[in-house]
């Protein structure tokens, strides 16, 4: 038991969780907690619009592993969050965010700053709860903690009214969680891994197509293992992109209908695909790709996804190194891999443009990117080698996430990041660059730059019979000489000039690589197999 | 098809919220929901009636199960028997009562308010039995009506609560 105030018992499980590093922005509802911050060890990162506090700590979650933990005041701090609080619980990312709350007798009152938090949050939240007392705070940290990190990973809402926080007691940090319906699943059923086994055994061209739960597991050996013990071919979400090395015979890239073609034709020919923590979601295409018939399993750490978009033969809901790992402690007799389709060469000049930026980038390098037509490139034709390098926002699509993840990402690595941008969504949280500047982060840019919403026109075009309408970005500042303001290092040059990619790499500190990109260069969806 | 799903939940602020507000946001249609206090405080139990397909059906009981205020979910369709209470408030002139009176011994309902104008009906019985009830009152004039959705609870040695 410990006397101290609400906002210090929050601090003090924060410590003790091993969060050293939290992303925000202060306001009048948060001082306390701002207090104890203060004194303690845990290093502040300010940001310049809330939003961007979720994104960073959502960077930070997805490159360390660890829990994303992000503060904003109540009322407009609390609703700027949300888009980031979305953002990371549709990706599964494990984030605390601590709103502000006007004190407890004001609650309901319309008093200035005041939103209901927890019931906006509440319907795309992992978990909303709001602190009615000091002394229950040491327990329901951990427990937003605990909720976040386990199961499927997600954002919880902790709310604090200000007079909880400042308010003293003696407390309790001896209580672990005590939650009844709280239960995820770690192992997966022993008998729905010997079916698997038997599946797995009769399959002739079996597939494991991988998803961002692999990623949070951290389940890459045993999925590797798994792979070249079959002989499958392994195909990626955009979430699962970096659970296998891209470089391994085995590895058949992106699927989806931005994906690479030659793993959407291995999935048409495959009799058996092995889904491991992916959530067959609407982009993937996997629906509309598999022949009836193949077998599907569906292995989860969410049982509402299995049997959501598809019907699944053999469904395992748990915890995806442990279901690997349980596969593997009776390995079959190595298999050689199945006459898949090979490696495909793509003339898209973004092709060109990722393959020389993969290789000239440290390989150390985490890759962020915002939402369009870039990011798809990035996807699609960076090769991705290791898991936690490559972060985007595959879920809700949230323009402007790129370059507070990237802030994130390096601050909690230590390595360097790089941000791939267009000209639409890096404007979205522009004023980051001086959070950037003032962090420390090792972030470059680069902003490939069509002068339009890339992505939105390209629709138009496919959709609309070419009619474009709000997809102009013209009024667009000289970017470069706005980057400088900033105080990094900026250079302009046409997307056929590679050779400009070596400058922003050669760079030492912070970098911006503006490409002008051809407004007609489409990201090109793939209609048919 | 119609399923009765029994809901045990931890007792926290913002749990109705929640769980109705999981079934506006996926398209779920409720037909009714109660949620009352249970024997033990710190839990709430709610009954929920809703409609949908069998694999509609397990999405929602899957959904309900993520929620982390929820502990248990069932399906207690063919296993519990259920009740609810309506009350109806119908027209009574001296030329009907005698038969309104007739329909309450048959209904075994009761008459908790009469005036010279008016009666209010009180009706306890599974939902098919009030829908009779109200079928068959119409003709006399309904004037105003509440029912209070289905609670349901399991036969014989069941003991769900044991948590």
């Amino acid at each position: 038991m410990a006397w101290m105030n609400g906002a210090q018992a929050v601090v003090k499980v924060l410590t003790d969780q091993g969060v050293d590093r939290v992303f925000g922005l202060p306001g009048g509802a948060v001082l306390s907690l701002y207090d104890a911050l203060r004194s303690s060890s845990i290093a502040h990162t300010l940001v310049r619009h809330e939003a961007a506090a979720a994104h960073a700590a959502s960077g930070y979650a997805r490159a360390t592993g660890k829990v994303g933990v992000c503060i904003a005041t109540s009322g407009p701090g609390a609703t700027n969050l949300l888009t980031g609080i979305a953002t990371a619980n549709m990706d599964s990312v494990p984030l605390v965010a601590i709103t502000g709350q006007v004190p407890s007798r004001l609650i309901g009152r319309d008093v200035f700053q005041e939103v209901d938090m927890t019931g906006a949050a509440a319907p795309f939240a992992k978990h909303v709860m709001q602190a009615r007392s000091a002394a229950a705070l040491p327990r329901m940290m951990k427990e937003a903690l605990h909720i976040a990190a386990t199961g499927r990973p997600g954002a919880v809402v902790v709310d604090i009214p200000s007079d909880v926080a400042a308010d003293e007691a003696n407390m309790d940090f001896s209580q672990g969680p005590q939650l009844p319906g709280y239960r995820p699943v770690f192992g997966g059923h022993p008998l729905q891994i010997k079916r698997i086994r038997s599946a797995l055994a009769q399959a002739r061209r079996p597939l494991i197509l991988a998803g961002g739960g692999v990623v949070s597991a951290g389940a890459w050996e045993p999925l590797r293992a798994l792979a070249e013990n079959l002989g499958a071919p392994v195909a990626l979400t955009m979430m699962g992109l970096g659970a296998f090395p891209a470089s391994h015979p085995l590895c058949l890239g992106l699927t989806g209908m931005h994906g690479a073609r030659r793993a959407m034709q291995a999935l048409a020919q495959a009799d058996l695909v092995l889904v491991a923590g992916a959530r067959l979601g609407d982009r993937g295409r996997v629906e509309h790709t598999l022949r009836p018939g193949t077998v599907l399993i569906h292995m989860d750490a969410d049982p509402a996804e299995i049997g959501k978009t598809l019907r699944t033969d053999i469904p395992v809901v748990g915890d995806i190194g442990a279901i690997l790992q349980a596969l593997l402690d009776k390995p079959a007799p190595p298999r050689s891999p199945w006459a898949f389709p090979g490696p495909e060469r793509s003339e898209h000049p973004a092709a060109r443009l990722m393959e020389r930026l993969a290789s000239l980038l440290p390989p150390e390098t985490i890759v962020t990117t915002d939402v369009g037509q870039h990011q798809l490139w990035a996807a699609r034709y960076l090769p991705i080698e290791r898991p936690r390098s490559f972060i985007t926002s595959g879920g809700l699509g949230t323009m402007g996430y790129g370059l507070p993840a990237a802030i994130g990402a390096s601050l909690g690595t230590g390595q360097p990041a790089l941000v791939i941008t267009g000209d639409g969504s890096f404007q979205m949280h522009l004023p980051e660059l001086a959070t950037l500047a003032a962090s420390g982060a090792q972030v470059k840019l680069l902003l490939l730059d069509n002068g339009s919403l890339g992505l939105v026109r390209e629709l138009q075009d496919e959709h609309q019979g070419g009619r474009h309408f709000g997809v102009s970005l013209a009024g667009n500042p000289d970017f470069c000489a706005l980057a400088q303001a900033y105080g990094l290092a900026a250079r302009s040059a046409s997307m056929e000039d590679l050779e400009s990619l070596r400058w922003l790499t050669g760079q030492q500190g912070c970098a911006l690589l503006r490409l002008t990109v051809p407004r007609e260069l489409d990201a090109q969806s793939i209609q048919e197999v | 098809m119609r399923h009765t799903l029994s809901v045990v939940v931890v007792n926290s602020p913002g749990v109705l919220t929640r769980v109705s507000g999981l079934f506006a946001r996926r398209g779920y249609n409720i037909e009714s929901l109660t949620v009352s206090a249970t024997q033990r405080s710190d839990i709430s139990r709610m009954t929920i009636v809703v409609e949908g397909d069998p694999a509609v059906l397990e999405q929602m009981v899957k959904q309900l199960n993520k929620l982390i205020d929820v502990i248990k979910v069932w399906d207690i369709t063919d296993t519990a028997l259920s009740r609810e209470l309506a009350l109806i408030k119908v027209a009574c002139g001296a030329a009907v009562r005698s038969q309104l009176l007739e329909i309450c011994r048959v209904y075994r309902a009761s008459i908790v308010d009469l005036s010279p104008e008016y009666m209010i009906l009180q009706i306890t019985g599974t939902s098919q039995k009030v829908d009779a009830l109200e079928d068959l009152l119409e003709d006399y004039g309904i004037v105003e009506l509440v029912r209070t959705g289905s609670v349901a609870l399991e036969r014989g040695a069941n003991r769900r609560m044991q948590l």
